[in-house]
């Protein structure tokens, strides 16, 4: 009884921290700089499909696959950035949703031209697979491993985002944009190198849930209802809302699955909903 | 001199193919697939593989040119059922075929019946679909048909206890269904069943409840493709097969066409179906070729591919018989009991069913010489019909 609670715990944690990956990038883009990017979960794809490709093709080790993940996606964040994104800020939401749409639409033809309709094979690294058993729950590894990257990257985001001058500049350029160009902090590339994270993460994202999610061109569109939700019940300001959102849900999720598997699917929605009409204003908010 | 004679040689040929052309209409064949969306897999699998039978056999039936008229449904009943009547109304086709889901083959069943089109459900394998119109025959399988000999062959191998996990839609209850009735009725115990949605990505707690029950073996019926790679990742990584459980399912899990992209996960696994690229058969060889050189050989053909295949043989061989003059209820009697020589081994349209009797193989998971994964036929069972019928 006890150790198939903490088995789905963890399990849980794990889900949910992958949740928390897969859409941080979303919530650096829509809670620090307002902007609703729906094309995140074709980012996310890109950086899934760099994984597979330099897995498979170009033979390089998963360790070294992840960084390559998150730099192309995030070049491919910036170069989108100037050529499209930049002349979206300042349009309604409705404007950027539409385009958006448009671009994720773009994505998975390009993506089912290029590499077929078909589900991608991707082999995790030995060391990173089977399980290990603690004090009788057996833990996956794999999940383990979600788990450690992702509260590193909590740490790192954290300060980077409090403690750093450029964190600083981020936070003034979100706040109060014509008051920090007014003090020489450059809102344009401000702008355009968190945007190129957000895009990165997505990619980070992507490339480490395609061993749990799978990845096909249709990913953009199956998923972006979970970026959604997370960011959606975690609020939009900072990193703890969307975190704390995910770990939550994941843990729902996994245990209603386990316990009520007739109903399980549904939980998900059931506790974004409840979630929501509690705090309607997001996990963590702004004062 | 040459010149002229190559002037007249041409007219004379223009000519020729003039006069065939006005005397014999080409014999349409109206294609209702899936080419986009979740499923554009299935779509691609049977279109190319009604190609590389008309590449074998020709494309000329009974004096008739035969052409494919290829209709996306996008995976949506409605539209399956708007683009078959665009079919039959506009472009007047001699038959119906394709249907790789069964809601779709299911909102084209009316039209068949109103408008006495002969129609061929190359894949959709839920059994009610032939009993929906008298004019639909199938060439695939059905899901209680390969799940019934699966059950018995688990208890013959004395696997009492098990558990199931199906898709939660028409063809996973149906399987799921026959499985309990066939085992239960052996000697069997079901220790728990478990439906999943059709949109779920993540099978792990289902998978650590049916590993916490501790049965012998898990039934597994989920339709080929994404979720199908998404359990076979979950059944590894989550190490049931060290814990004592066996993974038992229908074909569609370890598909042909999508099982490289499992790794080492599936291999042992033992499913049971009519098909498999490694049968060992002369029919196959010529099928598997034929297919390489249609689609290349960036994915293997699985039985979907081979539906349309004995699809196209089972047309083919109604216009030969019918002179190319092709009339609903005709072309429906000589489907009673068509015998046509597949890839798979002999089939038979059951003449009381319009469904087909075949054999179907048990097969493990191997990894053969050439390095890659196949489903290795070992134990069959002969001439086995849709049980519900």
């Amino acid at each position: 009884m006890i150790t198939s609670l903490l088995g789905v715990l963890f399990d849980g944690l794990a889900y949910g921290m992958l949740l928390f990956l897969i859409s941080v990038g979303l919530s650096v883009t829509l809670g620090l700089m307002n902007f609703i990017n729906l094309a995140h979960g074709a980012f996310a794809m890109l950086g899934g499909y760099v994984c597979v490709l330099a897995l498979q093709r170009w033979g390089l080790p998963f360790l070294v696959v992840l960084p390559v993940a998150f730099v192309i996606s995030a070049l491919a964040g910036l170069l989108l950035e100037r050529v499209l994104y930049r002349y979206l800020y300042r349009r309604s939401h409705l404007d950027q949703v539409l385009a958006t749409i448009g671009l994720t639409f773009m994505a998975i033809a390009a993506a089912s031209y290029f590499f077929g309709p078909m589900q991608q094979p991707l082999q995790v690294p030995r060391f990173l697979s089977g399980q290990v058993s603690v004090l009788g729950v057996d833990l996956n590894i794999y999940r383990g491993f979600l788990l450690a990257v992702g509260a590193a990257l909590t740490v790192a985001l954290t300060l980077a985002l409090e403690r750093t001058r450029f964190g600083a500049s981020v936070r003034a350029a979100v706040d109060r944009p014509r008051v920090a160009e007014a003090l020489g902090i450059r809102v344009g590339l401000v702008f355009q190198v968190t945007f190129a994270v957000g895009c990165g993460l997505a990619g980070l994202g992507g490339a480490l849930g395609v061993q749990v999610l799978g990845l096909d061109p249709a990913f953009p569109l199956k998923f972006i209802v979970y970026f959604l939700l997370v960011v959606a019940v975690g609020g939009t300001s900072g990193l703890k809302g969307p975190l704390y959102a995910a770990l939550l849900l994941g843990v729902i999720d996994v245990a209603g699955k386990y316990y009520v598997p007739q109903i399980g699917a549904f939980i998900i929605y059931a506790m974004m909903v409840i979630l929501l009409v509690l705090r309607p204003q997001g996990l963590v908010s702004r004062r | 001199m040459l010149k002229h004679y190559l002037k007249l040689l041409v007219s004379a040929a223009a000519f020729l193919i003039a006069a065939t052309a006005s005397a014999q209409e080409p014999l349409k064949i109206g294609m209702v697939l899936e080419m986009s969306g979740a499923f554009a897999d299935f779509g691609m699998q049977m279109m190319n593989g009604a190609r590389a039978y008309m590449k074998v056999h020709g494309d000329t039936v009974a004096g008739r040119k035969v052409e494919l008229i290829v209709r996306d449904t996008t995976g949506v009943p409605d539209v399956a059922k708007r683009v078959a009547q665009e079919l039959v109304t506009n472009d007047k086709v001699d038959f119906l075929a394709g249907f790789g889901l069964t809601p779709s083959a299911l909102a084209v069943a009316s039209l068949a019946s109103e408008a006495k089109k002969p129609m061929i459900v190359m894949n959709a394998a839920t059994s009610i679909i032939t009993t929906r119109s008298p004019y639909i025959a199938r060439v695939s399988f059905t899901l209680p048909q390969v799940t019934a000999p699966l059950a018995t062959w688990a208890i013959k191998n004395g696997i009492t206890k098990a558990y199931t996990l199906v898709a939660d839609y028409g063809p996973g209850i149906d399987a799921e269904t026959q499985f309990k009735k066939t085992f239960t009725a052996a000697g069997g115990q079901i220790l728990g069943d478990v439906r999943t949605p059709m949109r779920n990505p993540e099978f792990a707690p289902f998978l650590q409840r049916i590993k916490d029950a501790r049965p012998q073996a898990v039934f597994v019926f989920l339709p080929a493709g994404e979720q199908a790679v998404g359990f076979m990742k979950g059944f590894a990584e989550r190490e049931l097969d060290k814990a004592g459980v066996k993974l038992i399912a229908t074909g569609d899990v370890t598909e042909d066409g999508v099982i490289e992209a499992m790794g080492d996960a599936p291999l042992g696994v033992i499913t049971t179906q009519h098909y498999s690229v490694a049968h060992d058969s002369a029919q196959n060889r010529v099928f598997l070729k034929a297919y390489a050189e249609v689609a290349g050989t960036a994915q293997r053909a699985n039985f979907m591919a081979v539906g349309a295949w004995d699809g196209m043989a089972a047309m083919y061989e109604v216009a030969r018989r019918l002179n190319g003059k092709i009339d609903g209820d005709k072309a429906m009697d000589i489907l009673k009991g068509l015998k046509i020589d597949s890839p798979r081994g002999p089939l038979v349209i059951d003449p009381a069913t319009r469904d087909p009797i075949e054999t179907i193989y048990v097969r493990r998971v191997e990894r053969l010489k050439d390095g890659k994964l196949y489903n290795v036929e070992f134990d069959q069972f002969l001439n086995v019909k849709d049980p519900n019928k």
